[in-house]
This record gives C-alpha cells, structure tokens and sequence, in this order.
C-alpha cells in the first residue's frame, strides 16, 4: 500500500524490538470475539490511485459546476472567483499538514495568519476583535446567542424572520436543549420585521438576532434596534452570510451591533457543496473573555522578539472542561488561511471594487427580470442578492430552469416548506462572475418556463 | 503592544555592521521573518483586477459604508512572498516527524486534494436542485455506507462539523432518546482521563458531569462504574482507545451494565485509528461514536481544521439522528431529507445542526483514502499504527517512565511521564529540546492522569527510519533532562522563535493590530 512504509522485514525485525511473536500480540486487549479475523467483510479492497481517481471523475461529472453554467445561487453560500494564488498558498505542506499550534515557536506561520484574520475580520465587522474561526456561520450564530445569554444572564433570544432558515434551525436544535427561549417568525414579502424585533424586547430578552442582508437580501439600517437594544440590557446580534456586502455598506459594529458573526465562505472558500466553510465571530473588547473559541495574541520571545500565541485559553474546554465557554476544539483554519489571504489580495480598494461591481451587476439583472411580466421585485434594497415573486411557486420553475442549463436561483418554497404566502419567492444572487450573456440566459429562460 | 518589528531595517546598525551574529535585516539566511500585513501593505493597493461596475442607480438604502475600513492590500507577488514566507515558520507533517498524541498526525495523501478540487465538487452549491448534484450525494451515500460498515453501526449521521461537533450530535441523540422515552436523566459519566471536549459538551446539552475512577492498569474501573449505575444515568462516554492509548477490555461488559441500567454508550473515536478495519466498535455494545476523518481518513489538519465529525449511531439512536441526510430512492436517486419531510422520513429527529449538510470538501477526502486503502489496506493501517507505537513504547521505557509499561501493549500512541527528571527539569522542556532536535513534540501533559504526561503517537505512515531517528533524539533530550543541562531550560534555540511569553499574552491581550490607531 503506497501510503505505508513498513517493509515486512520492517515488521518482523520491530515485533522482535517489541517481544511480541505476531501482531495480533498486541491486540490481546480486544476481546477474542470481537477480533475480527480478516477485512471487515463485505468492502472492497485496495485501489490504485488511477483507479480511484477514474470513480471519482465519474462521479463528479454527475454534477452540475457551478462555473459551467450562468448561476444565480446564494441564500449563505455565494460564487466568487478565488484568485489561483489562494489556492496555491494554502496548499503549501507548512499550512495544510500543520495543526493547531499548541507549540508556537514551530507554528508562528499559522499563528500570524491568525492575527491578521482576526484584525481583518473585526475591521471588516466594525468591531474590536474577533475570534480565530468558528465552524461555519450557523454554528457561529449560535454560539453567540450563547455567549449573549453568559453577558446577560438571560435566556430569551429574539430572531429575525430575515435570519437564515438553516441557522435557525440550528438555534431551535440547540435551544431545545439549553432551555434558551426563542421567539421567531417566517419572513414577510411585505417588509423586514424591524418593528416586530423592537417590540419584542423586553427585560428577559438575552439578545436580538438579525441577518444583516437579510435571507431575501433586504438592508436595514440597525442603528434603530441597537439602541432599543442598548436601552434594554440586551445585545444586538448581527448575522452576516456575504461578506463581500460589507465593502458596499456600513458594517454592523459601526451601527452598534454587540457580537457580529458571519459566514466567511465568500472569500477564498468556495462552494464545495456546503463545507468546509468558516465560521467569523466578533465582538467589543469588554466581552472577550465570554467569547467562544480559539484566540491568537501578541507576545514577545525570550529574547524579546515580537510572536504569537493562542491566548485566553482559560476560556476553553480543554482546561476549563464542563465550565468551558463552548465544547469547540478545532476551528476551521485553513478556510480562515484562504479568508484572510484572499481579503489581502483584495485590499480596501479591491474588497471595495468587488462590491460595486457585485452590486451593479445585482441592479442590471433584477431592472431586466422585474420587466418580464408576472415578475416582482420584493426588495426596497440590497446588495447582490434580491427576491422576486413569480406568477407560480418558484419551486418547479427552478427545476425547470435547470433543465434549460441555468441554475437560476433558490426557491423560498425548498427554504421554508409548506408556507404558501412564500412559495412563489426566488432568491437570485448576482456576483461579479455573471456575465451579460448569463443575465441574458436567466431571462430568456425565465420567460419561456413562466409562458 | 505592537511593537516596532526588530526583523526591519536597522540602519541604527549602521550600513555595514556586522557583530557576531547579527545581520543587517535581522533574518539568517533561510530564517526570514515576515512583517504584519498592516505593516506592508495599504489600502489602496490591490492584488485583483476586477472590471469597473457598469453604470447602475444605487440600491443599498442610503447605508453605503463611507469610513475607512482599514484593510490593507498587497500585490500578487508580494502576497504569494508574504504568505510562503510565513508558511516557513510552521513544522508540518510534510517536513517532518509529527508525533501529537490523540491527533493522528498521519500523511496526507495529495490525491485526496486533487479529488477534493474537481469542478464537480468544488464548485457544486449547496441548495442546487437535486438532479444537478446526483454525484456529490453519492459521495455522502458511498462514504457513510463504508463508515456504517467499518464501525458494525446502524447509521451515520455525517454532518457535524467536527469532532467535538461529533460529540454534541451523539449526546444530543441520547437526551432525545431519553426524553421519547419520557425519562429525565441527569447525569452522563465520564472518566478522568477524557478529552476535555467530552465534560464540556455533556455540559453543553445540560447534563451534568461526574468522573469515574481509573484502574491501577490505567483502565476505566469497571466496579466503579458498575457501582454509580442508576436510573439518573443518561449515559456514559468512554474513549476508546483511551487517551493512554490503551483499550478498555470490559468495554462490553461496560456497555451491557449501562443498557442494563437503562443508559447509552457514547464512545469517543478521536482514536479510531487503532483499530480501524481490526474491530467494529458496534460489536461492543457502542450507541454513538465519531469519526474524526481528519484523524483515521487523513484529511488535512489545516494548521487547526476544517475537522469533519461524522457519528455512527446504533439502532437504538438511529431515529433521533440530525437532518439532513442522504437517502437512496427506489428508483436508485439520491435525495436530501430535509426539514420538509422530516415528518415521514424522520419524524423524531431532532433537528439541524449546521447550514447545509457538512463537511463536503473533507468527504471527498476521507472516501478518496478509504477506497485506497480499502478493507484489507485499513486493516494494515491500525496494525502498522500500533506496531510503531508499542517499537517506540519498548524502545524508549528504559529511559523514561512508561506508567501503563507493565500492564501489556499499547494501541496506536504510548504514554510517558516525567518521573526521574533533575530538580527543575519539565516535560515542557523536552518538548522544547525535541524542537531544535528538528521534530514536532508529543502532546504534553494530556492526558491529565499522570504527572507530566508525553503522548506519542506515530501513525502508521512513518517509516522504521524516522521512528529509530526519533527514539535516538527524544532518548538523548531525555538524558538531557535526567542530568539537568541547563542549556535545555532555554530551549528551543534553533526555531523561528524562543519561548513566548504566555503569561503576557493572557494578562495583557492584544488580539488585533492597533498600531495604525492612537493608543490610550
């Protein structure tokens, strides 16, 4: 096997080091009848590289990329071009076959990352600081309505109906078993539930939660709730999916957001179906020690030479056990390696000109769909992704359009089931990657699968 | 803090000062030491070309962001410099030795990366409709039928996002269980030598946690376990292997005492690796188990994850697993259950615990080595993992203290403490000397049983060459440090960095870069 580099003579001469006659000699803790005397029964056995790589090109052709067709899809997962640079670095042996760096003297190539992700992170978030990663954004949005319950000792979370529905119902899974109340809603077409937030405050409420676009890509100014917020002991929660947005409009900390969490896949990440992704977390100075998970920090040497640590690790599970801020262990490194190396390439300017571009591009194709008759518009603004409504429930039409080789959006129907006031809702995200011909393509088959 | 970098320009040295061992910019040769990226680059720089937005009518609600963000930007050529440069000052498996205990250092295969980044994986969306992504469910289907089999479970849930994720989907199971069966039970057992992610999880899901004993053998004390059974017992979570890299013989009969008493097994796989394709663990009465892939299936660690932390369930278990999952049609298609049919599918599930359906890009991966290895080739795996701990275990305990040496072999990783060492002298420190001896250290002081623990754990990819190299170094830093050379106490001395400075870090933190802000 390519992988194993024992030779039998290997084996036999170490079992002789060792004193054992065979290697099931050092198996005698396992209880004979649980030995198993050959392969696990029943799976195939080795495979040549050639061999697997041919089973995995068959399966991969089964799929459709997203880059072979004009692409529409977001709803917390966005196509961008990742400069070839990103993908070269990361997968440089130092990065990807290091781990956590417990020993930092060998690993200041991964802590410095650290740090500079987590200052990019807070600058792009409007915060003070952040975290070295989470798993991905919906797990970090709960931890932070955690985290807010451990600041205000409250068990009352208010969500947004324009918080992800996915990420809700991670909140209701986890909440089922903490005992943390959530008061919810589904979106409305009509408007964001801003009014519905403020009102819901009161002096049990831990937290206010809001996706910042929104699921249906709507922006809301958040001063408003921060301060109704503020007023009431509770912190404001901003959930942001497409950080790409936050080089076109104001970031939630600037606007008074608490703990800002987001899912940072847009930046060197890609889609992968879902994960891995990564997870961002910030927050003010005053709640770092309530924050989840890892944290890197400046230091200096023996010798007095600036380097960098993980820090504040009181805070975590492996010395705090069962009173630790979070049962998390890894974060999601490498995403937070392509994150931050792709956001410096950007650069303020870049990060800027991406957005205006995602953002004119997002504006020319909703001015040309709203246009073909029985097609709405349902957003007063956003960013690179809006919802429209359809004549009919948008669920069919995006198979139907698939059919014709574009994948053209997401369903409200496939987010949130059985709600017929929705069903007829598609959520459209436009990025730089789609071209005129694309747009062109999304409207030409939108009229003849509406015909 | 953020103070000036000493690895700049000196000019104070003057253009042609060299004393001793100093240089000019402060780097040695290969030895470069890299600046912050606030410190090199600007805000007006970019890397990207992107082409000018069309002309369109602003739709962002009078909320465009008008402050300085304060990100800087470098050029291409200096952010791939920036980058490698940085990449130099990490020890990875790639260069060399990487003995973590518990953390399965083991090869990362490149043909698992080059899987990983095919198109039709890569740049699949997650919420595509399901007849445009038939192949990326049928690499969820082939991976958790081989996990299902390997472990002799039921079912698999396959998207928690890591190990410790792992951890809270199985304990999640078990309270779900618990309530469907109308019982309120408090408590979850775990013993003294667990991974502090278990307490804290147990923790997390309200149970609350008691320890149990262990064996003079280093075993989970049977007797005393025996004896806290009860009906406010939810359950136990047991590391199998445990963390002194030895397996728990009564495992089964700890499993029958805690069904009988009306409880569940978790099972910790973090180390899977030993005994993967040797023995199923549903063959010992486990409920729950997960599978670190970044551990057993070698999917790169990343500098500190992406993880990836499926859980095999028994039947018992099986209908309280997490949406979503992948589910085979008659008609042979795949499909996602989801919240929609959950009712039909899956109606006590107990929900969602991440966006999407999990670590697809660490899938591709793990089923990339398993269907390398296949049945016979994993089997090979743990046999050589543990061939390679117990040579380092039997070559080293005459030099330093093995505490569980007597009792018999061990599984994949061999415990060491730091008893004989001279006055003054820390496992810390052989950890340190190991590091200019050109290795990465065990993990030191885990598990928390012995007194200065060191965990090493080999793996299976390392050759009897790296192995004899290994035991001749860490056999002379022990020396170093039964005789008490005192130039160990200050080690490392050849690594980017001396020792850092902890204690500052933790009582003064400074967790971004504030050096372009007036500081208070």
């Amino acid at each position: 096997m390519r992988y194993l580099p024992l030779t039998p003579e290997d084996r036999s001469e170490m079992l002789g080091v060792i004193g054992a006659g065979a290697i099931d000699d050092l198996f005698v803790d396992v209880p004979a009848e649980a030995r198993l005397p050959g392969p696990v029964p029943g799976l195939p056995l080795r495979a040549t590289e050639m061999t697997v790589e041919r089973h995995f090109s068959a399966l991969a052709r089964k799929n459709k990329a997203a880059s072979d067709h004009p692409f529409f899809l977001g709803a917390g997962a966005y196509k961008h071009h990742v400069p070839a640079s990103v993908d070269h670095l990361i997968q440089r042996g130092e990065f990807l076959t290091a781990y956590t760096p417990y020993q930092p003297e060998i690993a200041q190539g991964t802590l410095q990352v650290l740090f500079e992700f987590q200052t990019q992170v807070a600058r792009l978030f409007g915060c003070d600081v952040a975290n070295a990663s989470m798993y991905d954004g919906s797990t970090a949005c709960w931890e932070a309505i955690g985290m807010a319950g451990r600041v205000t000792r409250r068990k009352k979370a208010v969500l947004s109906g324009g918080l992800h529905p996915h990420y809700v119902s991670v909140a209701k899974t986890m909440a089922r078993f903490t005992g943390d109340v959530l008061d919810t809603a589904t979106p409305s077409l009509d408007g964001t539930d801003l009014e519905r937030l403020i009102g819901a405050i009161d002096a049990e409420t831990s937290c206010v939660v809001v996706q910042y676009p929104d699921v249906l890509g709507r922006i809301d100014d958040l001063s408003p709730l921060a301060a109704a917020c503020q007023a009431a002991g509770a912190l404001l929660i901003a959930v942001v999916t497409e950080p790409v947005a936050l080089g076109a409009i104001k970031a939630p900390g600037e606007m008074g957001a608490d703990i800002v969490v987001g899912e940072g896949q847009s930046l060197g990440v890609g889609l992968q179906f879902g994960g891995p992704y990564v997870g961002l977390f910030a927050t003010r100075d005053k709640y770092v020690r309530q924050m989840p998970g890892r944290l890197c920090g400046e230091t200096v040497d023996a010798t007095g030479k600036r380097g960098y640590v993980l820090t504040l690790s009181t805070r975590e599970q492996h010395i705090r056990r069962e009173k630790a801020t979070s049962n998390i262990c890894t974060n999601s490194g490498l995403c937070a390696l392509a994150f931050s190396i792709h956001m410096t390439l950007l650069g303020e300017r870049g990060l800027r000109d991406l957005a205006a571009l995602n953002h004119a591009r997002a504006v020319q194709t909703a001015d040309r769909l709203v246009a073909i008759p029985g097609v709405s518009l349902v957003n007063d603004s956003f960013f690179n992704e809006f919802t429209v409504t359809l004549p009919k429930p948008a669920r069919q039409i995006v198979h139907d359009l698939a059919a014709k080789g574009v994948l053209g959006g997401v369903s409200l129907g496939r987010l949130y089931p059985g709600e017929a006031a929705l069903e007829n809702g598609l959520v459209i995200a436009v990025t730089e990657v789609v071209t005129d011909e694309d747009i062109a393509a999304l409207e030409a088959a939108l009229k003849e699968v509406l015909a | 803090m953020n103070a000036p970098n000493t690895a700049g320009w000196r000019p104070e040295l003057g253009e042609a000062h060299i004393a001793g061992d100093e240089t000019f910019t402060g780097n040695r040769a290969l030895m470069l030491d890299e600046r912050l990226i606030f410190e090199i680059g600007d805000a007006s720089t970019t890397g990207v070309d992107i082409d000018p937005a069309p002309a369109a009518a602003s739709r962002l609600g009078n909320l465009a962001r008008s402050e300085a963000i304060g990100l800087p930007g470098l050029s291409e050529p200096e952010t791939v410099r920036h980058y490698t440069r940085l990449s130099r000052q990490n020890y990875g498996i790639d260069l060399g030795f990487f003995p973590l205990g518990s953390c399965t250092m083991k090869h990362n295969p490149r043909l698992n990366e080059a899987v990983a980044r095919m198109k039709g994986f890569k740049d699949v969306h997650p919420l595509q409709p399901r007849e445009t992504v038939q192949g990326a469910l049928a690499v969820i289907d082939e991976l958790a039928h081989w996990l299902v089999t390997l472990t002799g479970m039921d079912s698999v849930a396959m998207s928690p996002k890591a190990g410790a994720h792992g951890e809270l989907c199985g304990i999640l199971a078990i309270k779900a269980a618990l309530e469907a069966r109308g019982e309120d039970r408090k408590v979850i057992l775990v013993p003294e030598s667990a991974h502090g992610t278990n307490p804290a999880t147990a923790a997390f899901a309200g149970f609350s946690v008691e320890n149990i004993p262990a064996t003079e053998a280093g075993r989970v004390d049977l007797a005393a376990l025996k004896a806290r059974l009860g009906p406010d017992v939810a359950g136990v979570m047991i590391t199998n292997p445990n963390t002194c890299g030895l397996f728990e013989p009564d495992l089964k009969a700890i499993s029958d005492a805690v069904h009988a008493a009306g409880g569940y097994v978790y099972c910790d796989g973090a180390n899977f690796n030993a005994i993967v394709g040797k023995v199923r663990p549903g063959d010992l009465g486990v409920d729950a188990m997960h599978i670190n892939l970044h551990k057993t299936f070698s999917t790169p660690h990343g500098g500190g994850g992406p993880g990836s932390g499926p859980v095999v369930l028994s039947a018992a278990l099986s209908p309280y697993a997490p949406l979503p999952y992948v589910k085979r049609e008659a008609d042979g298609s795949l499909r996602l259950v989801e919240e929609e049919t959950a009712a039909d599918d899956q109606p006590a599930s107990f929900g969602r615990m991440v966006a999407f359906h999990g670590q697809m890009g660490m899938f591709t991966r793990a089923l990339a080595y398993i269907l390398s290895h296949g049945a016979d080739g994993l089997k090979q795996v743990a046999e050589d993992a543990v061939l390679n701990a117990n040579y380092v275990l039997r070559s080293l305990e005459g030099v330093l203290d093995a505490p569980f040496g007597h009792s018999g072999p061990c599984m994949h990783e061999a415990l060491f403490t730091d008893d004989g060492f001279a006055e003054g002298f820390s496992t810390l420190d052989v950890a340190k000397g190991l590091i200019d001896e050109g290795f990465h250290p065990m993990t030191v002081y885990f598990p928390l049983v012995v007194h200065g623990a060191m965990l090493v754990e080999p793996t299976e990819t390392e050759s009897k060459a790296a192995l004899d190299q290994f035991i001749g170094a860490l056999r002379s830093v022990a020396l170093r440090a039964k005789q008490g050379d005192p130039a160990l106490k200050s080690a490392p001395h050849f690594a980017p960095r001396r020792r850092l400075d902890e204690t500052l870090a933790a009582r003064k933190p400074v967790l971004a870069w504030k050096g372009d802000k007036a500081e208070g």
